[in-house]
């Protein structure tokens, strides 16, 4: 029988379900993340123009760059200050 | 006798081999002790052997040549109440007396005679026993194939493989692996992106068996793997863009030679083992350690075909100029990898040119066309120049700096050309640029390496990724370490 070596991280990622989504925005704070992609900031000022006439509180962070993962601090800030993110991915 | 056979608790053990002179010289003495005392003989190729001792113990199977840790032949050892009191090896009279406690044996035999290599300690062999008697020291889990699974099919389906059939990593072969460094394999070479997981040296020789590589590439694998998962080079984003890149990997010093990869004809192409492999089994640590595959956290739109493996050498010999190791600080001498995110080929035909002026104007023209002529800056890029061109710099007393320096100022392009809608392309930047002047390289983005054969005019660029630098991907070197 052959017996190989397990070449890979032997971890079984653990697989979180994302919270379900709002019905309503009344009330919450919504968090607007801007990855330092090129224009994301059109995007999300836009977002927060219409968020913020619709009296829902707005909260903005940003990436220092998009080739990274957001520094934990930062997935923490927003984790603890906003109850829905939204980010702009693309150009 | 079988091979697991128990060792005797007292009396004396021989062990010996047919293949061995001196193992044939020492037989008859083997016959004396056998009579004056109890004597175990272990013969280790051939269990006829010695014909004139009776009781011969077969140990083929090398199993008591493993535990009593025999690395020469013959080897004479006293036991007592088991444990061992005393051992020789080779042919030595007075230490044979010494060891078997009597005088006047091997009369007519020269005072001494060295021993041959045991069978047990030879290459491939010893690997064998480690695994058998559990000794490899190697942590990683075992996976039993079914006895009607093939061996290439299994390793597919368990998405193992880059799309290419893969190297078996079994517990002897990855031992193996292991010895082409002093490193420790429980040693973390760094954290693989994107689930950051702990890229141990045991995982990346699994990895290294797995791409074909021989135990003699591993430490330049280490360094490539150290080089990618250092910070500035930020493997997650070459990893997660949508761009065409992957490592690209220069090797420079000794080793190139020692290992024998490719740095002339056909550098960046495929037939050299070192170079293939090497590329290949830092993308395979990428998909297996960390997790990173295509259309998941890969999400290139083309990729390139560089990313299966893209790994040369530096023709250093052959150049005028220092080698780019040397160039990014460290030592002439010292062996060295360069990663380099970057993407495919793009040819730089110049059949004419016999000037730096001119030569290094065609290379300018057609390092200003990666990406888009509408786009700069762009991204880093490494220029191969070939030999043919090399000349041109060398006959005209052109430094490696020289060039650098009059490529970026042939790089320099006049904003006006880059506003969106000019030369009737949507693609480029604001109507502020006007007036300007933007160069297609940020300082320090051009890396220059001569490679290839020695017919024909035809460089080539190594593109970049448009996330190049501080906020993005770096070039990172790494000396390679035994």
């Amino acid at each position: 029988m052959t017996v190989l070596l397990d070449p890979t991280s032997e971890r079984s990622p653990t697989l979180r379900p994302r919270l379900a989504r709002p019905e309503r925005l009344d009330g919450l704070t919504i968090g607007l993340l801007d990855i330092s992609k090129p224009r994301g900031d059109v995007f999300l000022d836009r977002l927060d123009e219409i968020l913020t006439e619709r009296q829902i509180a707005v909260r903005r962070y940003m990436k220092p760059t998009m080739t990274r993962p957001a520094p934990l601090a930062l997935r923490q800030q927003i984790a603890a200050e906003v109850d829905v993110v939204i980010e702009g991915l693309a150009d | 006798m079988s091979g697991n056979a128990t060792l005797p608790a007292d009396g004396l053990i021989a062990v010996v081999k047919r293949d061995c002179p001196t193992c044939v010289l020492t037989a008859p003495v083997l016959a004396e002790l056998a009579v004056r005392d109890t004597l175990a003989v272990f013969t280790q190729d051939d269990p006829t052997f010695p014909e004139i001792v009776a009781d011969r113990i077969d140990d083929t199977a090398l199993d008591a040549s493993h535990r009593l840790r025999i690395e020469i032949v013959p080897t004479l050892i006293r036991m007592e109440a088991g444990r061992e009191i005393a051992r020789t090896y080779g042919w030595d009279r007075a230490e044979w007396e010494r060891v078997a406690r009597t005088d006047g044996i091997g009369a007519g035999l020269p005072a001494s005679r060295p021993g041959c290599g045991a069978r047990n300690v030879e290459p491939g062999i010893l690997e064998n026993l480690k695994v058998r008697f559990g000794e490899t020291g190697i942590t990683a889990r075992r996976v039993e194939l079914g006895r009607a699974e093939d061996e290439a099919e299994a390793m597919f389906e368990r998405g193992w493989s880059d799309g290419l059939p893969l190297v078996a990593p079994t517990e002897e072969r990855v031992l193996r692996m292991l010895q082409g460094t002093t490193r420790d394999p429980a040693e973390i070479i760094g954290l693989a992106p994107p689930d950051l997981a702990p890229a141990t040296v045991e995982k990346i020789a699994i990895n290294a068996v797995m791409a074909g590589c021989k135990p003699e590439y591993l430490p330049v694998v280490l360094a490539t793997v150290e080089a990618v998962l250092d910070e500035p080079f930020a493997m997650h984003g070459v990893l997660a863009t949508t761009m065409y890149v992957g490592p690209v990997l220069v090797v420079n010093g000794p080793v190139r030679q020692r290992i024998g990869m490719n740095a002339l004809g056909n550098a960046l192409g495929q037939g050299n083992r070192a170079n293939a492999t090497i590329g290949r089994a830092v993308q395979l640590v990428i998909r297996n350690v960390g997790g990173g595959r295509p259309r998941e956290v890969d999400r290139a739109t083309l990729g390139n075909p560089g990313k299966y493996t893209y790994c040369f050498a530096e023709d250093e010999e052959g150049s005028c100029w220092e080698p780019l190791s040397v160039e990014r600080g460290l030592a002439p001498g010292v062996s060295a990898v360069t990663a380099f995110a970057g993407y495919g080929l793009q040819g730089v035909v110049d059949q004419k040119s016999r000037t730096p002026e001119s030569l290094s104007r065609s290379f300018a023209e057609c390092l200003k066309s990666i990406f888009n002529v509408k786009l700069a800056p762009a991204c880093d890029a490494i220029l191969v120049v070939c030999p043919e061109h090399e000349r041109t710099f060398r006959d005209a007393g052109w430094s490696k700096r020289r060039l650098y320096e009059e490529l970026y100022r042939l790089c320099e392009i006049p904003g006006e050309d880059l506003i969106a809608g000019a030369k009737g392309i949507a693609e480029g930047g604001p109507a502020t640029l006007a007036g300007t002047t933007i160069n297609k390289f940020r300082p320090g983005g051009l890396m220059v390496v001569r490679a290839g054969g020695g017919a024909g005019m035809f460089s080539g660029i190594i593109g970049g990724w448009a996330a190049s630098g501080g906020r993005g991907s770096s070039p990172v070197t790494k000396e390679v370490r035994s």
